[in-house]
């Protein structure tokens, strides 16, 4: 079964409100001692047995990372994060190399997770295990899954690897291809591009590696589930996936957390690589603990994703459904250096409760008739802010560049807020740029005609923000555009009545 | 049975309806007619539970239960049902979704198989044949877009999906040509029976030729000032509404503008 059938089922099969991802595995884990110094750099670059000149570019990365300052032009509020207080290692000690050594409790958060347990053979890394098509008849879904620091399994590798597909953790690509991930590390988000991009190049842990050859298309999504598990600890995944000349991928990443009063980050980094004639579909469903109703706990959720179109006519777009994190502060972008090449964000976002999101893209327009597209839809109930924050900067030999973007804010109650700051900046005299905004409020004959017709006071407001963000939604793999409309009402509960 | 009792309701302290009296037995279809203002849409909404509508006075009950105590989703449940003067728009909510969430919500919560989206559609697609709607208002949002005739066939199409035991008709008629008026009135007809009770209200004679009602009422200045066999919509329609008029008898037109003497 694909892992999004049992990620809905998941999702339907619970009831009552809150927070259904919040379960803990007791599991046996390894630590880094807690604390972030060099030495805790060269543990994690010792434990994945790397070579010399990732050490290097960690110790270089954390260096800067030393004289940097944390960011704070976000609209955001926190107290200040104690970056001494955290673990930057936790892994399971049980490694997943036979299903008879596989922990049985991280199984279960597999099951819980929705993660496909058909393929608990392949999550285990059992040879040959599930490279038939599923027997649901539907698409099979390629799935890697980062448990804390460490990617566990990934599924449907060796049905890639025929189209040459290569698709394994960051940590297997540096042992396995490190020709691939010298070349592209940190060649779109360099180390030193922000605050909790420096921190990720020190000390990231695990992530993905995708790499389509020339002219392949990808038969089947590519998703990685990424769980915060251990308390204490800092999640810091590394995604890297490269598409050459004439390739085609879509790929999605979702995630969760366990509930804890504590606030525990997440800086990941993104990089994507976009070739000629390449299109490269990024998508994520969010879902990290937000925290309690009065803002206790929860993730910040402090991201670096970044997309380059190297290549003439290549694509990249980017789709997020951001429901989870106490504070998101994430701005997925678009390089477009290739001539006629395209860049899309699509966005919902929604804060309930005391969540914070402060999110949004830039697009740079470098190549001549670059196009983008940026539509961003903002759900405000509770006490949440959401603020979306966008530039497009066209340069001057952007000649022919387009860009449309349309912010759309919705705001439930009179306590939460919702704030757009576009920047534009546009020195070519050719280039065209347009842009729109609205606010509204879920009218009440909106939902006086849903009720009518039956539907619980929820129901009908899960109805009418599905409706809203429905232009998002459509960009989503159909699967889990089913999936993200359960998690946008489940998300609200509680907002209304 | 629908059961009102010396309704008063007010919107924004605004006293509407005055002390309103009205028994529909199962199996009945009562009209209501009356001058713009009078209240019609006031009632529907009070019985339908709407926010803002408040009830000062009286009571109201259908099948034995106090209708004014319940949520309008718990109505909806028991089986009322409202078609709204001014159908509501949903943007991205695409038609068929609501229509089936709707059906399921109902029969969820009368503890009924929930239809999946083949079953849904087959049955959508019999009940839209009946009303000359096409397969392709199954696809748009809800109301966005639709002609004014187009939005009152979708409040049929829902009224026939749904199956209530009260329907109230707000103006359902307004704006339709002959033929699409005969497909409302076909919808209607199609659900009477000992177990279906409704609340017509309309401006006009024409649909009561379609739809015969067992009663006729006139609603002026928040009450019932007269009530009759289907003869009196007729008399209404030549005479219009003076001499009904709550107390002080005006010229008025039948769409309650005054008439120039
Ligand atoms: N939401 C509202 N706010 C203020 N007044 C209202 C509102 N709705 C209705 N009214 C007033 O209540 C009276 C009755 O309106 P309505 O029930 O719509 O009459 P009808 O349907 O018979 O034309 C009118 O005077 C109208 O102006
Ligand atoms: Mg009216």
């Amino acid at each position: 079964m694909p892992a999004v059938t049992e990620t809905i089922e998941t999702v339907q099969a619970v009831t009552e409100g809150g927070y259904k991802w919040g379960f803990e595995t007791d599991i046996e884990m390894e630590f880094a001692p807690k604390g972030l110094n060099e030495d805790i750099v060269r543990f994690i670059s010792k434990k994945k047995n790397e070579p010399a000149w990732l050490l290097e570019w960690r110790l270089k990365a954390f260096a800067m990372w030393q004289k940097m300052e944390e960011p704070r032009w976000a609209a955001v509020t926190y107290s200040p994060i104690d970056y001494q207080d955290s673990h930057y290692y936790a892994a399971p000690k049980a490694g997943p190399k036979s299903l008879d050594e596989v922990d049985p409790e991280l199984l279960k958060t597999y099951a819980k997770l929705g993660i496909p347990l058909k393929e608990q053979a392949i999550l285990a890394g059992v040879e040959g295990a599930g490279e038939s098509p599923s027997d649901s008849g539907r698409m099979p879904i390629a799935v890697d899954a980062v448990f804390d620091s460490v990617s566990v399994a990934t599924t449907f590798k060796h049905r890639l690897e025929k189209d040459g597909i290569i698709f394994c953790s960051i940590s297997e690509a540096v042992q396995e291809h490190p020709e691939l991930v010298r070349q592209y590390l940190g060649s779109v988000v360099p180390q030193g591009d922000n605050y909790f991009a420096a921190l990720n190049s020190a000390v990231f842990t695990d992530g993905s590696f995708v790499y389509i050859p020339r002219g392949v298309r990808c038969p089947m999504e590519l998703s990685t589930y990424f769980r915060i598990n251990a308390k204490s600890t800092g999640q810091f995944e590394r995604t890297l996936i490269i598409a050459d000349a004439g390739s085609h991928v879509s790929y999605l990443e979702g995630c969760t957390a366990p509930m804890r009063d504590e606030n525990q980050l997440h800086a990941a980094v993104v990089e994507l690589v976009a070739m000629d004639d390449a299109t490269i579909k990024y998508s994520t469903v969010q879902n990290w603990y937000p925290g309690d109703a009065e803002g206790r706990g929860g993730i910040y959720n402090f991201v670096t994703k970044r997309g380059a179109c190297r290549g003439a006519r290549s694509k990249i777009s980017w789709t997020q459904v951001e429901t989870g994190s106490a504070i998101t502060w994430k701005y997925p972008s678009c390089i477009l250096q290739g001539d006629d090449s395209v860049g899309e964000f699509y966005s919902v976002a929604i804060t309930n409760n005391r969540q914070q999101a402060d999110t949004g893209t830039k697009m740079f327009h470098i190549g001549r008739n670059t196009r983008s597209t940026i539509v961003s839809k903002g759900i405000s109930a509770g006490r949440g802010q959401n603020t979306y924050r966008g530039l497009v900067k066209i340069s001057p030999k952007a000649h022919g560049a387009r860009n449309f973007t349309q912010c759309d804010s919705l705001l439930i109650g009179d306590q939460c807020g919702a704030h757009t700051v576009p920047y534009i900046e546009n020195r070519c005299m050719s280039a065209k740029v347009e842009h729109e905004a609205t606010t509204s409020r879920i009218a009440e004959d909106q939902l006086f005609y849903c009720r009518q017709r039956g539907l619980p006071e929820e129901e009908a407001v899960g109805m009418i923000v599905n409706g809203f963000a429905r232009e998002v939604l459509k960009e989503l793999p159909m699967e889990f555009a089913v999936e993200a409309q359960k998690l946008l009402q489940i998300s609200l509960e509680g907002s209304v009545g | 049975m629908l059961k009102i009792e010396n309704l008063h309701a007010a919107v924004d302290g605004k006293p509407i309806l005055k002390g309103l009296s009205l028994e529909i037995a199962p199996g009945e279809v009562h009209a209501i007619m009356g001058p713009n203002g009078s209240g019609k849409s006031t009632l529907s909404y009070v019985l339908a539970g709407r926010e803002g509508y408040e009830v000062t006075e009286g009571s109201a009950t259908f099948a034995g239960q106090d209708l004014l105590a319940m949520e309008p989703e718990e109505r909806a449940v028991l089986g009322v049902f409202l078609a709204f003067q001014a159908p509501v728009e949903l943007p991205g909510v695409g038609n068929a979704n609501f229509l089936r969430t709707a059906l399921n919500a109902l029969r969820r919560a009368k503890g009924e198989a929930e239809l999946d989206a083949m079953q849904f559609l087959k049955l959508a697609r019999t009940r839209m044949k009946t009303l000359g709607m096409t397969d392709e208002m199954l696809k748009r949002s809800v109301n966005v877009g639709f002609s004014g005739g187009e939005k009152k066939r979708n409040e049929m199409l829902q009224m026939s999906m749904l199956q209530p035991r009260l329907a109230l008709l707000d103006e359902t008629d307004s704006g339709l040509d002959i033929d699409a008026l005969k497909l409302v009135a076909d919808a209607v007809n199609a659900l009477r029976g000992p177990d279906f009770s409704a609340l017509v209200i309309t401006h006009y004679q024409r649909l009561l030729t379609h739809i015969v009602p067992d009663r006729v009422h006139v609603l002026a200045g928040g009450v019932i000032v007269r009530s009759g066999g289907p003869e009196l919509a007729q008399e209404l329609e030549a005479s219009g509404y003076a001499g009904v008029q709550d107390g002080t008898p005006s010229k008025r037109s039948f769409d309650g503008s005054p008439v120039a003497a």
